[in-house]
This record gives structure tokens, sequence and C-alpha cells, in this order.
């Protein structure tokens, strides 16, 4: 798999916009590990549901707590969501899926049946239900949202390995007496690596949906550590009176999960030049 | 046709019959024991003794299963632990504003998704175009709660148009109630149109580049013509099974657009069971919920076949 360069991505505005956004994000959520403009657990009663101003940037919700700071550290647990419940995904995922391709009959038959039956099952319900019976918190939430990357990647995996193993550099490869296991990992694995990545991109813009979507329920991340989905939660209550309170946390979601998606299309677009004269 | 359909027929039942298998050994493999957690730490050993008698955790496993899916066959879904009533009473109930607000969700999506999807392709890299896709862009990053929000901020709060939340019952009147229902089902379709007005565009798209497309152009045929007499029906197969898949978003979404408007509705019905551990009424709603889903998909798979007589051959 080729990476794309730097003047590749620049001559896509869609591309550079994500990757942009999500750089930016990352360099904030790698800030609020040293420095946030004050700390996002710091009450002060006397400066409550105040309006944005010079002081607080975004203003302060219920507790006078500022509410940049806030986000900032929301990024954090947002990235983190994204990173892990993407990593469960793709590690179980692939794993079965090229399984699944190399093994075909019945271990094909099983593990694709299994993702398929998975689908039937609202996400956002089954994961309801895992948080509410594991307990509400962020790592209850990471693990419920990653169960349900594990068909996404599975169904993916397996029919871009299937692809790969029908080339003659596998035939050629199984002459010169390698084995399944090892053209898996050094063939089939190198070649699917493209698609895997950008169908990752896609997932973790999904999985802060879902994580916002939970801890907006109050199922996801826990107070005292900040979530964006907790903050509009908290939010619904004072909105008549402080509109920011609802306003700011949503666009970050908004925003991270644009930043997310444009990537994940650009890169698709960039890696699969096919699907991009498909689409043009 | 009939072959295909009985084949159809008998995978949605097998697929059904897994989906409760699964339901039951969720509820099943989870810690703890049920009558445990419902009652909660408080619990007496006689009244854990007496819910275990009630919900029949005393026998054993396969022969629950067997009894819940026969009753289930006869319509008794048992009784709420919470709300003491018939659980089935208490689904059709809250089913009379989940539907409603589907259809009103997937209505409003199919009518800005497809005419979005059809100009983005008929005006192809033109202005229209590009603003259609950033509308899509942006449609699909909005979490729908927080546009939930944000149309209470305005149409409630600042304009005091339509109720920030709460249903008046169907009883007050269909205005009363479809206004009730209206700021849910703009932020339930939302998303929906921004996906579908893609998978539209994409679909026509590959249409329009087939071989049929420029014969029917040579024939005479205008542009317009083309597109409504060929473009458009081929182009319906992926755009259909998208709004299958969307179902199961839509049923999803409704979870938390029906908190965030405290809509009685399904969603808040299982969320609140949920909460207050009633697992009869949670056991019970996952399995419908997961039917739907297998329907709806049977229902998509069954209408592919009549729009493209094509897929018959190939399936039987």
């Amino acid at each position: 798999m080729k990476f794309p360069r730097a003047a590749a991505i620049m001559q896509r505005p869609a591309l550079a916009a994500g990757a942009t956004i999500t750089l930016l994000l990352a360099m904030v959520a790698l800030v609020s590990l040293v420095w946030t403009p004050y700390p996002y657990t710091d009450m002060n009663i006397a400066m409550r549901l105040q309006p944005p101003s010079a002081r607080h940037w975004l203003g302060t919700d219920q507790f006078g707590r500022d509410i940049l700071s806030m986000l900032m550290a929301g990024s954090r647990n947002s990235f983190a969501v994204g990173f892990v419940a993407v990593g469960i995904g793709l590690g179980i995922g692939v794993a079965l899926g090229t399984t699944a391709a190399v093994r075909g009959g019945i271990v094909d038959d099983v593990v694709m049946r299994l993702a398929d039956f998975t689908f039937a099952f609202p996400a956002v319900l089954s994961a309801i239900m895992i948080t509410a019976w594991l307990g509400p918190g962020a790592v209850n939430a990471i693990i419920a949202i990653g169960i349900f990357n594990i068909p996404v990647f599975a169904r993916l995996s397996r029919g871009s390995a299937l692809q790969v193993l029908s080339r003659d550099f596998i035939l050629a490869a199984r002459a010169a007496g390698k084995g399944m296991a090892r053209i898996t990992v050094e063939h089939v694995l190198p070649n699917i690596a493209g698609i895997l990545v950008v169908q990752a991109t896609i997932q973790f813009a999904l999985a802060i949906l879902a994580e916002a979507g939970l801890a907006y329920l109050g199922l996801g991340t826990q107070p005292p550590n900040p979530s964006w989905g907790r903050m509009l939660n908290e939010a619904q209550t004072f909105m008549h009176r402080s509109p920011w309170l609802a306003i700011f946390p949503g666009a970050a979601i908004a925003l991270a999960v644009l930043g997310f998606n444009l990537l994940g299309d650009g890169l698709r677009d960039l890696i699969d030049p096919k699907l991009r004269r498909a689409r043009s | 046709m009939l072959a295909l359909l009985v084949r159809r027929v008998i995978g949605l039942v097998l697929t059904l019959l897994a989906a409760a298998v699964v339901v039951f050994v969720v509820m099943e493999v989870l810690p703890g024991d049920p009558a445990a957690v419902m009652l909660g730490v408080q619990a007496t050993p006689e009244t854990l003794a007496a819910l275990r008698t009630e919900l029949g955790l005393d026998r054993p496993a396969p022969v629950r299963f067997a009894t819940w899916i026969i009753d289930l066959l006869q319509g008794d879904l048992g009784i709420s632990y919470t709300y003491r009533v018939p659980v089935a009473g208490l689904i059709a109930e809250r089913l009379t504003i989940t539907v409603p607000l589907a259809l009103l969700s997937i209505a409003l999506s199919t009518a800005i998704a497809l005419p979005l999807g059809i100009l983005a392709a008929a005006r192809h890299d033109r202005p229209a175009d590009a603003g259609i896709m950033v509308f899509s862009q942006i449609g699909v990053a909005v979490p729908n709660f927080w546009f939930a929000l944000l149309l209470v901020l305005l149409f409630s709060v600042t304009l005091g148009w339509l109720p920030s939340g709460g249903f008046p019952g169907w009883q007050a009147g269909i205005g009363a109630a479809f206004a009730a229902l209206a700021l849910p089902a703009i932020s339930l379709a939302l998303p929906q149109a921004a996906i579908l007005a893609r998978v539209t565009r994409s679909a026509v798209l590959d249409a329009l580049g087939e071989d049929y497309v420029r014969t029917a152009r040579a024939k005479g045929l205008t542009r317009a013509a083309t597109l409504r007499r060929h473009v458009l029906r081929n182009a319906l197969i992926p755009v259909v099974t998208i709004m299958g898949l969307q179902f199961s978003f839509l049923l999803a979404g409704a979870i938390i657009i029906e908190n965030v408007f405290y809509l009685p509705g399904l969603g808040r019905l299982v969320f609140q069971a949920i909460a207050q551990r009633d697992l009869i009424v949670v056991r019970d709603i996952v399995l419908l919920l997961a039917a739907m889903v297998i329907f709806i998909n049977f229902a998509v798979d069954v209408l592919y076949t009549l729009i493209d007589p094509r897929l018959r051959g190939q399936r039987t």
C-alpha cells in the first residue's frame, strides 16, 4: 500500500480540510494534557452561566466551569474512545475476516452469518443494553461500541482478502512453499491495509458520535471526566437561559465527525482512483 | 418467483428464531441473578425466591426458552415487573407514538433526499452539486440529538411555534399530536436524508454512465425523459437498500430522540426499562426491534426482485 504524499493531499480540498480538522483536534487533545485555560474541574459558583467573554471565551456552565477547558479535555475522551473502539473492531474483525477468506467453507459461513446477524440488532440499543448491565462508564461504552465495529471490519477484510487471494502473486507465493498464515501476513494484510485505514477513519467518526449519544443518555464517561455528549445532556436544563451551553459541545462533536469523515472519504478517493472515476 | 419467496420466508423464520436465541442467551449469561438484578441490593431472600418463581427462574433454561417462544406466538409477552401490566399492551401503547414518528421521519428524509440526490447528479460538478454535497457532509456529521436541541432553541424557545417536548396524546387532536412529533421527526430525518441524498446521487451517476442511457439519448430522448424513464428505475435499487438499512438506525435514533423530547414511545420505554431493570420488558422490546429490522431487510430483498426482474433469475 502506498501512503499519499502531502502534495497530493493539498490538491484535494475536502481531504485537506479533513486532514487539517483532524490534526487540529489531535493537537487540542494533546495540549489539553498539559494546559487548559482553567482547570476543567474548577467550580466557581460566582461565575456560573456566564456568556462568552474575554475571560471565558466560550462562557461557563452551571457550576462556573470554563466551557473551553471542558471542551479541550473532552476531546481527549473522544479520541480515546475512537482509538480503542476502532482498535477492538479492527483487531478482532480483521482476524475473523481474513481467516474466513483464507479457510473458506464452514468457517467462512459461520463468520459471515454472525456478522450479518449482528447488524439485525440496532447498535445503539445493544450498546445501551451492554452499558446498562456492565454499568455506565467510559470503558464499558468503548467495549460496547468496539463490539459493533467487529462485523464491519470482518466483512470488509473478508471481501478485500478474497480479491487479493485470487491474484497471481498469491499462487506464486504458494508455489514457493509459503504457508497460508505467512501469505496472509506477508501478502494479504499489506494489500488490504489501505482500505482498512479508510474504513477505520470513518468508524472513528461513528465511534465519536456513538459515545456522544451514550454519554448524552448518561451511560458514557462519568463525572468529573468531561465528555462532549454529557455536556449536552447537562446543557439541556439550562439552555433556555444559556444557549451557548448547548451550542459549543454539539459543534465540537459535529466538527470532529466532519473532519474524520472528510479524511476517510478523501483517502478512499486518493487510494482507489477507480472509485474516484466512478464517483466523479 | 414463488420458490424464491418460499426460500426467503424460511430464511426469515430461521433468522427470527436465531434472534430469539441470542436475546435469551444474552439475558442468561449476563452476570448476576436476574431476580436479584431486578430487585436491587435491598431484596430479602423471601422476595427474591418469590420473584424467581414468578419469572420461572427455578425451571431449566431450555424449558423457559420454549415457554417464552410459545407465549410470544400466542401474543402473551408477560407482565412488566415495574408497571405491573401486560407487556404487550405497554408496547402497543408506545408504538402509537414510535411508529408514526418513524414513518414521518422516513417520509421527510425521502422527500428531502431523492430530489436533492437527483438534482446533484443532474447538475454534476456544478455549484448545485457541490452545495448539496456540503449539506450531505454536514448532515452526516451533526449528531441528531444536538440538532434536536438546536431546533428546540429556534422553534420552541425563540419563536414559540412548536412544543419543546412531551406528547399530548392522539385524543388531543391530530394537529396537536403532529405538532409534538414535528421536531423529533425533523431531527431524526436530517442525518438519514444526508446519507440518502449521497446514495441517490451516486446511484443516478452510475446509471447515467450506462450504455442504455447513451442509446436512449441517441434515439432522441431528451435528458429529462431519459432520466425519468431509464435512469431512476435502475438507480432505485441501491436507494431502497439504504432505506432498509436506515430503518435500524432510525429505531436506534428514536431511543435518543424520544429521550430528548420526553416522548413516551418505545425508545423511551426500553431506556427506562433498562434503568429500572425491568428485564421482561427489555427482552421483549429488544426482540421486537431486532424482528422489525429483520422484517424490513426481508421486505427490501423482496422489493429488489420486484424493481429489478434480472435479479429473479440470479437468486432462484
